[in-house]
Parts: structure tokens; C-alpha cells; sequence
């Protein structure tokens, strides 16, 4: 793996799903065959035009990609430094980037002949993008959702209501999204012929980490076109926040190569990277174990138990990380940082006011890191941050916080 | 020969099915849990299964689960479950255990250093849930290397072509899952598990055991008729948390060992 690196940071994983000692299939043996034949299939679909054709389609009318890549002219303004662009996912259909991964997935398993669709939810994004393509496309949903989580993201469990689906609020375990992941693998052990499990990151076991990169990479790839149309040249810097890390992974690869770009990933670091453990930034507060199907870094105690991350973003709080940015952690390709809870409520409040984009908490954290940085670099730095959900579902959690009661 | 050939083979000369019991360490305490352990080759187990809890058990049902919660909340770690053995194996030298559990707590606790203190402790193999034959290089042939048996479970989705795959590197015996799902769900059809495990044993010499949804002794035997041993989890489980004494449910684990005795009689 060394040896591919030096040559490029974009060939992986390998025949075993490894990105170096990250990845794998470390699953129950009831899995295995299925997995297995998604990768043969998720291959096969992969070089076939009528698949990539149907996608780009879908894309096209149905999303509403490409996202505009947005000159924030005001909160350059403010940090007066670097210029800062802003990557639009948030005006995808559904209000998040999430949509660009499920509709790659669901059209495979319709090619599958799969009926039934199950998902996990944190924020409920994945959930309600898993929910929009179903009801699309006739398909059974099923979303998996903690208990605490079902609790703090009303509105979206609604939305998946209304879509058709069912939701299942798991009180296993503390009730948020790695119990909901818990719950969902246990659901597709048990009903492994018709089930299709449609996983919102770039976590899992091989080919997940890849194929999800795959289908949000479109966010990469039109970031570099509409730059070089805007600017005739590559941004100097991305950001992007990380939960799991695909919105992170699908601005990212296209520009691994491009060794000038300096590239940063925001991690949650909730009441602050310390012993305390009240935190989600598995790279920057964790290290290496095996959970969900894969090695990669993960808040956990001394005895190899799992412990649970917190983060008022409810898309973030996953105490593990795609292992993909594990390895670019250890690489060194990829910066990653953390920014707190109260920094994060201060950017979302500075982009309201400022560009009037109510953010989702979620990319709130990577502004947060962009107000870091940006004022000490030159004004010929071009910034690109991915704004990559929008903030309807967070306004009670944010009225929360700032004290404020909402009607 | 090793703890667990010489059950097998003495199961075979007495013509009968081994009967394998799971309990989950430090459920609901660590002296309960040593207190059933102390009791059960008397009440008729063969081989234990000492479950080591995880925070993430996603192969498990909500006995196991909330079984191994209670464990944790206990105190119980992965060092704990092998002091654990260590104290077994002070009064009984035959009755092989088997460590079960997820491959997290291993891995923190370092492989080498963890294969070491296992075989130290008495421990005779392991059943790893989420480690299929695609990662052997992380645990399976170390193990078997350090001379621990490494038992694989092979499901109802594991096909002919794969199967071979799932055997090679397995040792000690074949944990044939009777369903597809979590452990503690639905009930086996022995009609569908007979076939499965003639199935395995045309691809094997090493006894295949059956387990997941072995709820009574009725079911017990049912499986015991057909399998070279039954695995009975949940149910054993679900009675110490619901607060039964250690003698009732060794009581119940006689009942099980009376159900696997009389299926071939």
C-alpha cells in the first residue's frame, strides 16, 4: 500500500478493502456471501454506461446537481483573508448531500432485484434521502434510527413518515447512530434475500467505503470543473466537516493527487478533545479498533469497549470515521482538526446572518474551522468549503442552545 | 488430543450429542457467573461458552445484548473473563472452554499478548463472531498457532461453493447457525437442520454442533437427533436475567443435558 501511495493516493482500497491496514470485511459469516456479491455487482454496474447514464439523469432532473460552487462574498469580507467559495450540496433535492450516495445505491439494487431498502440515520439526512428514493422508486423502507436521535430530529422523522417509510426508533445500546447501525445490520442477518442495506457513509465493510466515496465524489469532480471555470486554476484549500466522513471523502478524492491543494477535515469535537470523552473526533481523540465491519480509528476504552461520542450534531456524533480518512490521517494527506460545539453554534449564526444560508449543524463545524484559518491567509487563497446540508432540522437544537424558545 | 477432541470423542463411545452451554461473563455478576460455570459439568454441559460482553454486539439478540450490558455495568472486561477460566480450570481440568465474543476487545488487548494469557488461563478455543475466513490473518491462524482452537459458524446463506472456504481454516468443531438472524430468535426447524449439517459433514470430519434458536429441551433433543451437539445460548441467558438463582437455572441446563440424552435412545 506504501508503494501505491507513493504514486497516487486515489487507487485504493485493495483486493481485501484495505487502505493500508484500514478496511476490511469484518463481518458475521451470515453477511459474508452478501457482501460478496454487492462487490461483484457494485463492480459490474460501475463500467456499465446505462448505469452511470440512469445516475447522471437522476442527477440532473431529480437532485438538481451540479451545485452551484457559491463566491461567499461576505464572509470573505468578514475574516479578510482568503476567498471563500462555498460548495452548494445543500440545495440538493432533500437538502443535503446524502442524496447523491442513495440513488447510486438504489439503482444497484434495483439491478440486484432487491424489494426491501433498510438504512441507518443519525441527523435523519440519510434517512430521508434512503426514504425520497424508495417512495421514487416503489421500494420498502426501512430506517433505523436511535431513540434520542428520533427524539432531537422531529422534523425529518416526520418527512420519512410522510415518504412512505417506517421507522424504527432502536433503544439498544444509548440510542443513537452507531445502535442504529447495530440494529440494521441485525435486521439484514435476518432477512438476507430481499434486503438491500443501503449505508449513508463511507463506513462498513468493503465495498462500502469505496462505493460511497464513488457516488459523492460527483461533489469533487464539479468542484474542480466550476473552479477552473471561475478561477482557471485549483483552490489552494477544501474543508469539510466529518461524522463518518462521505461528504469529506466525496470533496476530497478527486483532489488527492493534486499534492498543493491543502486539505482539511473538521472533526466534532463536542465539549472538547480531552479525557473527558465528550467528543466525536475519532482521529483526533480515538484509535485503532475494529467495529462495523471495518479497522479504523474509534473512540473506545481501554478494554476495546465502544464508547459513545457526543456532539450537538446529531450527523456527527459516530464514535468512528470512514477508514479511508484513517488512512489518509496516518499518511498524512489529509489535516484533521476539531472544532466544539460553541464554535460551531457561532458559525452557523455568522452564515444566517452573513449569506443567509441557515447551515446545517453539521458544516457548521467546518465553517467554524474556515473563521479559524481564513484570516491569516492572502487574498489570492481560494477556499472551498462544502456546505453540505441545510439547517431546517437543526433550528430546535439551535434554539435550544441560545436559550431561545421557539413559538 | 486436546480438551475438546476427548468431549467429542466421548460423546461418540456413549453415542450422543454434546451438549454446549453459553453464558455471558460477569452476568449478572462475576460471582454468579462463576457460581453457574462451578456448576455445570455436573448438570450435564459438555463444553462452555464463556461470552465476553461488547458494547456492540450486532449478531446478537436482545437476551445476549442486554446480558452483555449487564456484564459491563458490572465491571467485566476481556482480562476479567480469562481470570475468569483461570478460577474454572482450579476444580476442573476436562470441560473445554470456549471464549465467544466480538473481535474489538482482542484487538485492544493486543493479539499476541491476548493468545498468550487465553492459553494460560485454560481457555481451549474461540468463536469470533465478526471475523469470516476473509480476515484468517488477524486472529484465526495466530490462534491456532498458539494452539487454541478457532471455531468457525458456518449460516444457512453459506453456499456450496463458499463452504470449503469456511472450513479450511476452522478447528475444534462447526458451529452451524440453525437461522439466518440474531442469536435467540426464532426457533430451528430440525427438518431444515438435519439436511445443513449433513450438508457440512459431507465437506468435514469435525463435529458440527448447532445453535441459534435452541430454546427447550424438547428442541434440544429435537436438534441432538441429527447434530454431533446443540448450542443453547439465549435461553440459559434470559433466565439468569431474569433473576433466577444459580440452581434453578442449572436446574434448567439439566433439563437441556436430559432433552440431548434421550434423542437417540
Amino acid at each position: 500500500m506504501n508503494e501505491i501511495a507513493a504514486n497516487s493516493f486515489r487507487e485504493g482500497p485493495n483486493e481485501q478493502g484495505r487502505f493500508g491496514k484500514f478496511g476490511g470485511r469484518f463481518v458475521a459469516e451470515t453477511l459474508m456471501p452478501l457482501i460478496l456479491d454487492l462487490e461483484k455487482c457494485y463492480e459490474a454496474a460501475k463500467t456499465d454506461p446505462a448505469f452511470q447514464a440512469e445516475m447522471q439523469d437522476l442527477w440532473t432532473h431529480y437532485v438538481g446537481r451540479p451545485s452551484p460552487l457559491y463566491f461567499a462574498e461576505r464572509l470573505t469580507e468578514h475574516f479578510g483573508g482568503a476567498k471563500i467559495y462555498l460548495k452548494r450540496d445543500e440545495l440538493n433535492h432533500t437538502g443535503a448531500h446524502k442524496i447523491n450516495n442513495v440513488l447510486g445505491q438504489i439503482l444497484l439494487a434495483r439491478r440486484m432485484g432487491k424489494t426491501r431498502i433498510i438504512a441507518e440515520t443519525g441527523a435523519g439526512q440519510h434517512g430521508v434521502a434512503t426514504a425520497t428514493v424508495c417512495a421514487r422508486f416503489g421500494l420498502q423502507c426501512v430506517v433505523f434510527m436511535g431513540a434520542t436521535d428520533v427524539e432531537r430530529q422531529k422534523p425529518n422523522v416526520f418527512r420519512m413518515k410522510l415518504l412512505g417509510a417506517e421507522v424504527v426508533p432502536v433503544t439498544s445500546g444509548r440510542g443513537t447512530l452507531k445502535d442504529a447501525m447495530n440494529e440494521a445490520l441485525r435486521d439484514w442477518v435476518t432477512r438476507v434475500g430481499e434486503t438491500f442495506y443501503c449505508i449513508g457513509t463511507v463506513a462498513g465493510p468493503h465495498p462500502y467505503p469505496a462505493m460511497v466515496r464513488d457516488f459523492q465524489s460527483i461533489i469533487g469532480r464539479e468542484t474542480k470543473e466550476q473552479m477552473q471555470a471561475r478561477e482557471g486554476r485549483l483552490p489552494d484549500s477544501l474543508v469539510a466537516c466529518i461524522g463518518g466522513g462521505s461528504n469529506a471523502m466525496g470533496l476530497f478524492h478527486p483532489f488527492l493527487d493534486d499534492r498543493d491543494v491543502r486539505i482539511i477535515g473538521v472533526e466534532a469535537g463536542g465539549h472538547g478533545v480531552d479525557d473527558r470523552m465528550e467528543h466525536a473526533a475519532s482521529l483526533t481523540g480515538g484509535r485503532p479498533g475494529v467495529l462495523h465491519g471495518n479497522r479504523t480509528y474509534l473512540l473506545q476504552d481501554e478494554d476495546g469497549q465502544i464508547i459513545e461520542g457526543h456532539s450537538i450534531s446529531a450527523g456527527l456524533d459516530y464514535p468512528g470515521i470512514g477508514p479511508e480518512h484513517s488512512w489518509l490521517h496516518e499518511m498524512g494527506r489529509v489535516e484533521y482538526v476539531s472544532v466544539t460545539d460553541q464554535e460551531a453554534l457561532d458559525a452557523f449564526q455568522l452564515s444566517c446572518r452573513l449569506e443567509g444560508i441557515i447551515p446545517a449543524l453539521e458544516p457548521s463545524h467546518a465553517l467554524a474551522h474556515v473563521a479559524k484559518i481564513a484570516p491569516s491567509l492572502p487574498s489570492d487563497h481560494l477556499m472551498v468549503m462544502n456546505m453540505c446540508g441545510r439547517g431546517d432540522k437543526d433550528i430546535f437544537t439551535v434554539a435550544d442552545a441560545l436559550g431561545d424558545k421557539l413559538g | 488430543m486436546t480438551r475438546i477432541s476427548d468431549c467429542f470423542a466421548r460423546a461418540r463411545s456413549e453415542n450422543r450429542a454434546v451438549l454446549v452451554t453459553y453464558l455471558m461473563a460477569g452476568d449478572p455478576t462475576p460471582e454468579t457467573t462463576l457460581d453457574v460455570l462451578k456448576g455445570l459439568p455436573a448438570a450435564g454441559a459438555d463444553i462452555i461458552e464463556l461470552g465476553a460482553p461488547f458494547t456492540d454486539p450486532m449478531a446478537d439478540g436482545p437476551a445476549i445484548q442486554l446480558a452483555g450490558q449487564r456484564a459491563l455495568a458490572a465491571g467485566m472486561t476481556m482480562r476479567g473473563v480469562l481470570d475468569m477460566t483461570r478460577r474454572f480450570r482450579e476444580t476442573d481440568q476436562t470441560t473445554p472452554i470456549v471464549v465467544m465474543g466480538y473481535y474489538n476487545p482482542i484487538y485492544a488487548f493486543g493479539v499476541d499478548a491476548f493468545l498468550a494469557a487465553a492459553r494460560e488461563a485454560g481457555v481451549d478455543g474461540l468463536i469470533v463472531v465478526d471475523l469470516p475466513p476473509e480476515e484468517d490473518a488477524e486472529l484465526c491462524l495466530p490462534a491456532q498457532s498458539a494452539g487454541l482452537d478457532f471455531i468457525r459458524l458456518a449460516t444457512p446463506t453459506t453456499d456450496d461453493v463458499r463452504l470449503p472456504t469456511v472450513l479450511t481454516n476452522t478447528s475444534g468443531f462447526v458451529y452451524y447457525v440453525s437461522i439466518t438472524g440474531v442469536t435467540g430468535a426464532a426457533s430451528a426447524d430440525p427438518a431444515l437442520v438435519g439436511p445443513a449439517v449433513g450438508r457440512i459433514k459431507q465437506a468435514t470430519d469435525l463435529p458440527v454442533c448447532v445453535g441459534f434458536g435452541v430454546k427447550s429441551p424438547d428442541n434440544a433433543r429435537d436438534i441432538a437427533a441429527v447434530a454431533d451437539g446443540v448450542v443453547v445460548g439465549s435461553a440459559i441467558v434470559n433466565r439468569l436475567g431474569g433473576g433466577e438463582s444459580s440452581d434453578q437455572v442449572l436446574g434448567f441446563v439439566r433439563s437441556l443435558a436430559d432433552g440431548v440424552r434421550s434423542a437417540r435412545t
